[in-house]
């Protein structure tokens, strides 16, 4: 799988009693020259691991508001489809990765109804995945630009799946169901540290059961310290319009893709 | 071959002895997602009752994997000792362990019988082993290695220095790399997580540090954990390339998937001698390793994660290591599931590691999804310090920015130090009392004109 991503801007803030060297996190967001008591982290350093790894969790173990995504997709008019995977619940869905790869029975006939007669150019998913914030504060914000811009070039887009505790490949099951020749899945990445928010967008060409991650494309890292949802949209709607004009996706796209590489720095 | 047990009012049947390994291994979550798990928490004990009568010849005589389908089944039993084997070939699995615990059994008398180990000999006395025994017979093992310092000596505890960044940003690395240093870290080895991997790269990589080992004359040796046949391309056109990595694992067709095999990683480590850096040693091999990476491949043969654990370290010890690290949390909550099983899968991977032979450290680490926190960590860093592990991560604040995961902190070491008495490797103590880093076991106040700090300034 081809990765995208942005690398977010080194901020140079002091902890409280730092090494002499602390001018050097300039270069990097890494937590170095945090000082020291003894040999061991001060008290304010220690906090402010906890305070982002508490965030972390929170990303982890916050539940789906699928209402409020619901709602923003609606107000910019598109439709959705709500499915659900075969996971239970959050730990059924930590533990069984092949039950996010699943669809529930019901989804299945829910959307068996839904085949028409005019084959999608693109099926759009959303997920929480590990990040719920995540699906919430950025995918509407990926797909409005997106979904307008592709119709105007003619792309026929179908209702957007709403799907908590999905895994990547369950849209492969979503796209051969619906005869799409793309599925765009997005959903929460696994949260970092410093980026508990982090949108992670993968796209299948022709998706279906034999498809596995070196089939797919994907533009990570998309929040606001990251890459951009704005930007975001225009760079899937580039490498989607690339992949359909080439007939590529996954590995093969990114040896014709020059903007691919990351930014030597 | 299958084996039967009833306890009380209920019997309990294995049909194979990998599965009987499996169910008598203490509960994961990996082992439950490949369905080879024990059923209930009795069938477990059970196995383990049955397992500890198993007669430690069995496992040569009835390969987990069959010979002719893998490589590594082949290596384990091509290279068995059988005349070293003799002296505990009448040992049962229960036996073994007492035998390990005994007063009698010394780190030199474990060694006289290496030999006559296989990983699945191992892997079974380790699952019926409580962490407490786990902890004290790899206490007994001191496995000492070196390059251009001298790691595992007894009362030593060593660190990699890992100074990654999610772009390979030079400067941001080399920021890294000194904040590591300045807190007396980087005794095991300098080695980078490339965000790319790519010959260029890690080229460029290989400069920045073999110019700081070089000018500062630091007794340690750098790594860029790409792929071997990077590493074995950088060779090929000249990069100061100091040992050669690779993740590793238990079987053929998962190491497959890896994109490697035991004639790669036999030509890496020919070629990384040939350049002949070391200077105290010439062990130029670093392995990476990590519970359920064979059923991640989806080539686990159906054996649990902890046996396929095993089997990797025959491939390890097949090429002469100075490190071998397990990854223990790295791969999340699917196999392993929180602090507990994570604590567990790393004194058993240590204990297994040592008594195969193996320069063990452990990346004492977790995932953001994973049911563990800090407190976790100290806990498996703190028992690995006491069963005497050779080395630890060293990431600085616990918080690795490109791999987005949490490991142990520089800070780390020094606690671990404190608490147990322990010291870096001789030649880099004595450097790093040159530096004005460390002075009478303690890390001293860096003065601003210390001359690493003078090399930040670029």
């Amino acid at each position: 799988m081809e990765r995208f991503e942005i690398q977010q801007p080194a901020e140079l803030l002091l902890p409280e009693a730092p090494d002499p060297w602390a001018y050097l996190r300039r270069f990097t967001t890494a937590r170095i020259a945090i000082g020291r008591s003894g040999g061991s982290q001060r008290t304010s350093s220690l906090l402010d691991f906890r305070l982002s790894h508490a965030r972390a969790r929170d990303a982890v173990m916050t539940d789906f508001d699928v209402a409020e995504l619901d709602d923003l997709l609606k107000n910019a008019a598109l439709e959705t489809i709500h499915l659900a995977s075969a996971a239970q619940d959050r730990r059924d869905y930590l533990l069984r990765p092949d039950h996010g790869r699943t669809l529930a029975e019901s989804s299945r006939e829910l959307l068996s109804s839904h085949v028409g007669a005019a084959l999608p150019d693109l099926v759009p998913i959303v997920s929480d995945g590990l990040s719920a914030v995540a699906a919430v504060r950025h995918a509407a914000a990926v797909l409005v630009p997106l979904l307008a811009s592709l119709k105007a070039s003619g792309w026929h887009i179908s209702p957007v799946m709403i799907v908590p505790f999905a895994r990547v490949k369950l849209q492969d099951e979503i796209g051969a169901a619906l005869g799409a020749r793309f599925t765009l899945m997005l959903l929460g990445e696994r949260p970092g540290l410093g980026a508990p928010d982090s949108l992670g967008a993968y796209f299948t060409h022709s998706p279906g059961p034999d498809k596995s991650d070196a089939d797919r494309n994907c533009v990570s890292n998309i929040r606001k310290e990251g890459l951009e949802p704005a930007l975001a949209a225009r760079k899937i709607e580039w490498l989607l319009k690339e992949s359909a004009h080439s007939g590529l996706s996954g590995v093969e796209l990114k040896d014709s893709e020059p903007t691919s590489r990351l930014p030597d720095t | 071959m299958p084996y039967s047990i009833t306890l009380g009012r209920s019997s309990h049947h294995f049909e194979t002895l990998g599965r009987l390994m499996a169910c008598a291994t203490p509960l994961r979550s990996g082992d439950v997602l490949a369905g080879v798990a024990a059923a209930s928490a009795e069938e477990r004990v059970a196995a383990q009752f049955l397992l500890a009568e198993v007669p430690l010849e069995d496992f040569l005589n009835h390969p987990l994997i069959p010979y002719e389908d893998d490589e590594v089944t082949r290596l384990i039993l091509d290279s068995h000792d059988a005349s070293t084997f003799r002296s505990i070939s009448d040992l049962s699995v229960g036996e073994f362990r007492n035998w390990l615990l005994d007063y009698e059994t010394t780190g030199e008398t474990i060694a006289a019988i290496r030999a006559g180990l296989t990983p699945e000999m191992v892997a079974a006395v380790s699952k019926i082993m409580g962490n407490q025994d786990l902890v004290l017979v790899a206490s007994k093992i001191r496995v000492v290695t070196a390059f251009r310092s001298t790691i595992g000596l007894p009362g030593c505890l060593s660190v990699r220095l890992q100074p990654n960044h999610p772009t390979d940003d030079i400067h941001g690395i080399a920021a890294s790399t000194l904040d590591g240093l300045l807190y007396g870290c980087g005794d095991a080895v300098i080695g980078i997580n490339p965000a790319t991997d790519s010959v260029p790269a890690m080229d460029r990589l290989l400069h920045l540090m073999d110019d700081l080992i070089r000018k500062y004359e630091i007794p340690t040796q750098s790594c860029v954990l790409a792929h071997v046949t990077t590493a074995l391309r950088c060779i090929e056109m000249g990069s100061p390339v100091d040992l050669v990595f690779q993740s590793i694992t238990g079987t053929e067709a998962a190491n497959k998937t890896f994109g490697i095999n035991l004639g790669i990683l036999a030509e890496a480590r020919a070629a990384a001698l040939s350049l002949d850096r070391g200077t105290v040693g010439k062990q130029v091999m670093y392995f990476e390793t990590g519970q359920g990476s064979c059923l991640s491949a989806d080539a686990n043969h159906g054996l649990d994660q902890q046996t396929c654990e095993a089997r990797a370290y025959a491939v390890a010890r097949a090429f002469d290591p100075l490190l071998v690290n397990t990854v223990v949390g790295f791969i999340g909550p699917e196999y392993l599931y929180d602090g507990k099983q994570i604590i567990r899968a790393g004194l058993e991977d240590h204990f297994c590691g040592k008594m195969l032979g193996l320069p063990m450290g452990c990346d004492v680490c977790y995932t953001n999804h994973a049911e563990a926190d800090q407190d976790d960590m100290d806990t498996l860093l703190t028992l690995l310090g006491v069963a005497g592990c050779n080395f630890i991560m060293g990431v600085p604040g616990s918080d690795d920015i490109m791999l987005g995961y949490q490991s142990s902190s520089f800070h780390d070491s020094h606690y671990l130090r404190q608490v147990l008495g322990l010291k870096p490797a001789p030649e880099f103590a004595e450097w790093l009392e040159k530096m004005r880093i460390t002075g009478q076991g303690r890390l001293l106040p860096v003065e601003p004109k210390n001359p690493l700090l003078a090399h930040g300034k670029i």
